[in-house]
């Protein structure tokens, strides 16, 4: 076991890779009541092209069948895992990103057992053709739900809009349609690929001791009969650098507009510091620009075209990366047309001055700290970064060594005209 | 050893508690007003947040204001307004960075406090009115942020089902106030309202994080200088008499029908059945064990949530659950048979135990989150019986099965809302 201080930020972070290759993490947290737990395997929505364990040919899955594995993970054959945790006083949850599947519960006693309970249903799948078809029920209402949620509409839309075959653009519950064709079969093609060890990560964040916790794991693994399994090869088709579509606009049954512009990243082969450091001074400009302390917050409030939903916001993962801005407006088209009239006079520079970015830098590090009382934070963002080879603790030293050129240069690539997309809901 | 150590300290017009606690990395400050909900001043209340968090005299525009913030490391200042039984709870809060882990050695507690009490009592003004283009925007914030409440179907089918089962109560107002009542407020009458509210409004500070006791209580005498007052009294009344299940259908252009039930439990937070009714509750719909969900989604596969909440100081009981129009009948067939269940004692000591245990852990939990830490314990000012957690968690895991069944006993069906989509199935 391996420990890693911080003394600044007055923390500890305990480190151990376990013989089957699973990542292990722990940070103790004195005062807290609750701990918290998540196991997360690097599998999400976009991988549903891939060559399954053991077979020679690459396979296509239908859309949804991350999300759906998830649901299925929790059924055992004596029943339902939810049932356990709360007999042992745990909430437990799961979710299914773009990029990831995480397990996860949170408690304030019986540590020890929940854990238990964490690990071994996740490495214990049970799935039956008649579960399987009993979940279509449940997910395609989880799936109607969201089609009736004009935010998520917005989302996928504007995601949609920009690629053209990248699997981001696929909903992460996939269809009615698509997951009518999941088997019990399919289920466990992807359950041998992508829940090996090897390819997860345990955190742990909470009043813990973390010697006794790594032993509770490594004797825990040690007896479960894992074989050495070679690199996941997953596929992805050519995707070119433009945006796929310039504008959507979408009919809902809404009483205020919606507008979100998007730019589509380059860059997104980066891992690592190159990443960790691509996507805090992206952030850093979206802030300098969009901040409630620019004046282009102002501006867009007193004309009217904003309220508090408006957001902005960046994602990066490998293979695909998007910043979008935008809320609530009764005049989309013109905020559509403010929002892309601000980033190209941004791109030459226009409201990046120093003063802003010493400021931007200041709130983003108070909003840091600010996170890190948050247990669900520190685990979830902890495990994305160590999934892209970075690590969450280095994002105050990189963020104090932003510079205004840094920023700049970073305005000039990544806005360009062609990589600009809106998505509108109006009112039917 | 108390789970909560709260410091309570009577000052002239407020009440001031402070948590001490090592275990944030930064220090909060919750500002709670307190008055009865009325038609008259629920739009002017929820309004007056956000006219306050908007500028100040000394920061006169949100440019100045947030830059301000952005420079005491990303401080977050924002407003909540809520509804506890018939009284309208505006929350301002301010969260700070505690300096202790920056390399800079700012004093950002006191800046907080100072700030917040400029937030307050010293707002951007021009003679006896608000500033009125700062007055005219938020007017217009408030607009879309009532008419947004239509779009999101769960919020908008939730608030339905309140307006219809309270008409005439003061409960059925929308805490975020009448779309109609808004073009009417100048910042003339705002800025009455306001002064109005100050001196009438139940006030309580709550200061959580790694803080001098002494250094907080002095600060606070100095920066919030207020007068004593005797806090207002609702003459709304929390109860009512059921007479027939009330049954409204509504139809929109959506896909997946929502359908919310709500019950009178007749029982509020400080009866002495209240634990027994928390346990009640997580047997019947608050957890992913429950009833609600064991029947309506897994067994049935009609959801994919259904749910039941309570609401502590109206005596409300809330189910809510997303299913195909076509499966109406059905799904409140199903929600019916998990009430009787429980009005018969159909559960089981496992049941009970396992729900005494999650919400042992719901309320730990809880607080160790600072904000729910505040919402816990001003559950003690709404009801005026002080919190005591070590109690609460005791009382909890007495309550006994014929208990349960007995406060299973009082709880009436009100009114079914069904809102029903016309697209697709």
């Amino acid at each position: 076991m391996e420990k890693i201080p911080f003394d600044q930020l007055d923390e500890e972070l305990y480190y151990e890779k376990m013989n089957n290759g699973l990542s292990v993490y722990i940070l103790p947290k004195k005062g807290f009541n609750k701990t918290y737990a998540t196991f997360t395997t690097k599998y999400g929505s976009i991988d549903n092209h891939f060559k399954p364990l053991n077979k020679s040919e690459m396979i296509k899955v239908p859309d949804g069948i991350a999300h759906f594995l998830e649901h299925k993970l929790f059924e055992k054959e004596d029943g339902d895992v939810f049932q356990q945790f709360s007999k042992q006083g745990a909430s437990a949850n799961a979710f299914t990103s773009f990029t990831r599947t995480a397990y996860l519960f949170s408690s304030t006693s019986e540590f020890e057992k929940n854990l238990g309970t964490l690990i071994d249903f996740v490495q214990d799948p049970y799935f039956t053709e008649k579960t399987v078809e009993k979940e279509k029920g449940i997910i395609g209402q989880e799936i109607d739900m969201y089609d009736d949620n004009p935010d998520w509409r917005l989302y996928f839309g504007l995601i949609e809009n920009m690629y053209k075959n990248h699997p981001v653009k696929i909903d992460i519950a996939g269809t009615n349609e698509s997951i009518a064709d999941i088997t019990d079969k399919l289920l466990y093609e992807c359950y041998g690929t992508f829940y090996h060890p090897s390819n997860m990560l345990l955190f742990v964040v909470g009043p813990v001791e973390p010697s006794k916790v790594m032993d509770q794991i490594r004797d825990n693994q040690s007896k479960k009969d894992y074989k050495d399994q070679p690199e996941i090869e997953r596929s992805f088709d050519e995707e070119p650098a433009e945006v796929a579509e310039k504008k959507k606009v979408l009919k809902m049954h809404v009483q205020t507009s919606k507008c979100l512009v998007g730019i589509k990243a380059l860059n997104t082969d980066q891992q690592g510091n190159e990443m960790l450091k691509n996507e805090l001074v992206i952030n850093v400009l979206l802030d300098m620009i969009f901040g409630k302390s620019s004046k282009t917050y102002e501006e867009l409030y007193n004309e009217g075209l904003i309220d508090q939903s408006f957001y902005y916001d960046y994602t990066q993962e490998l293979g695909f990366g998007f910043a979008m801005m935008g809320g609530d407006t009764h005049d989309p088209d013109k905020l559509e047309e403010k929002l892309k009239s601000y980033l190209l006079k941004a791109k030459d520079g226009s409201g990046l001055s120093e003063e802003a970015l010493t400021r931007s830098k200041k709130k983003k590090i108070g909003g840091f700290l600010r996170s890190l009382n948050s247990p669900e934070y520190i685990a979830n963002q902890f495990t994305r970064y160590a999934f892209n080879e970075m690590d969450l603790f280095d994002v105050l030293p990189e963020m104090e060594k932003i510079t205004l050129e840094d920023v700049a240069q970073t305005a000039a690539s990544l806005i360009d005209e062609s990589r600009i997309t809106v998505c509108q809901v109006v009112p039917k | 050893m108390a789970i909560i150590h709260e410091a309570v300290q009577k000052q002239a017009g407020l009440t001031l508690h402070i948590v001490n606690t090592g275990k944030y990395k930064t220090n909060t400050f919750v500002w709670k007003m307190k008055a009865p909900l009325e038609q008259e001043t629920v739009t002017l209340r929820s309004l007056l947040p956000y006219v306050l968090q908007s500028s100040t005299a000394t920061y006169p525009s949100t440019t100045a204001l947030r830059s301000y913030l952005d420079d005491l490391y990303g401080a977050s200042l924002y407003v909540d307004l809520s509804k506890k039984g018939e009284y309208q709870i505006i929350t301002i809060t301010l969260e700070i960075a505690n300096e202790k882990f920056l390399t800079d050695s700012t004093p950002l507690l006191r800046k907080g406090m100072e700030l917040l009490s400029d937030v307050l009592f010293n707002p951007h003004v021009n003679g006896s009115s608000f500033d009125s283009a700062t007055v005219e925007n938020e007017k217009r914030s408030l607009k879309q942020r009532i008419q947004s409440q239509y779009d999101d179907k769960m919020r908008y089918s939730a608030n339905r089902l309140v307006e219809e089962m309270c008409k005439n109560e003061p409960y059925a107002l929308d805490v975020n106030g009448e779309l109609e009542g808004i073009d009417a407020i100048s910042p003339e009458t705002l800025y009455e309202y306001y002064q109005k509210a100050l001196q009438e409004d139940e006030l309580d500070l709550y200061v959580i994080g790694d803080v001098n006791e002494e250094e907080v209580q002095q600060a606070a005498g100095s920066l919030f200088r207020l007068e004593d007052r005797t806090p207002l009294v609702s003459r709304g009344s929390v109860d009512k008499e059921i007479q027939d299940v009330n049954e409204v259908i509504e139809n929109q252009d959506i896909k997946q029908g929502k359908l919310n039930i709500g019950y009178r439990t007749h029982v509020v937070y400080g009866d002495s059945d209240y634990y027994a009714l928390q346990v009640f509750n997580g047997i019947f719909g608050a957890f992913s064990h429950s009833k609600l969900f064991i029947n309506v989604r897994e067994k049935a596969s009609l959801a994919y949530y259904a749910s039941a909440r309570l609401e502590s100081h109206k005596g409300l009981l809330m189910v809510m659950s997303g299913i195909e129009n076509k499966n109406y009948e059905q799904a409140v067939r199903i929600i019916k048979e998990q009430m009787e269940a429980m009005k018969k004692g159909d559960f089981t000591e496992q049941e009970i135990s396992q729900t005494k245990a999650v919400i042992r852990n719901q309320l730990l939990e809880t607080i160790d989150i600072g904000r729910g830490l505040v919402e816990i314990l001003y559950h003690g000012v709404v009801s005026g019986i002080p919190v005591d957690m070590d109690d609460w968690l005791e009382q909890t895991d007495k309550v006994t099965a014929s208990e349960i069944t007995e406060v299973a006993q009082k709880i009436e069906m009100d009114t079914i809302y069904f809102l029903t989509g016309s697209e697709g199935k």
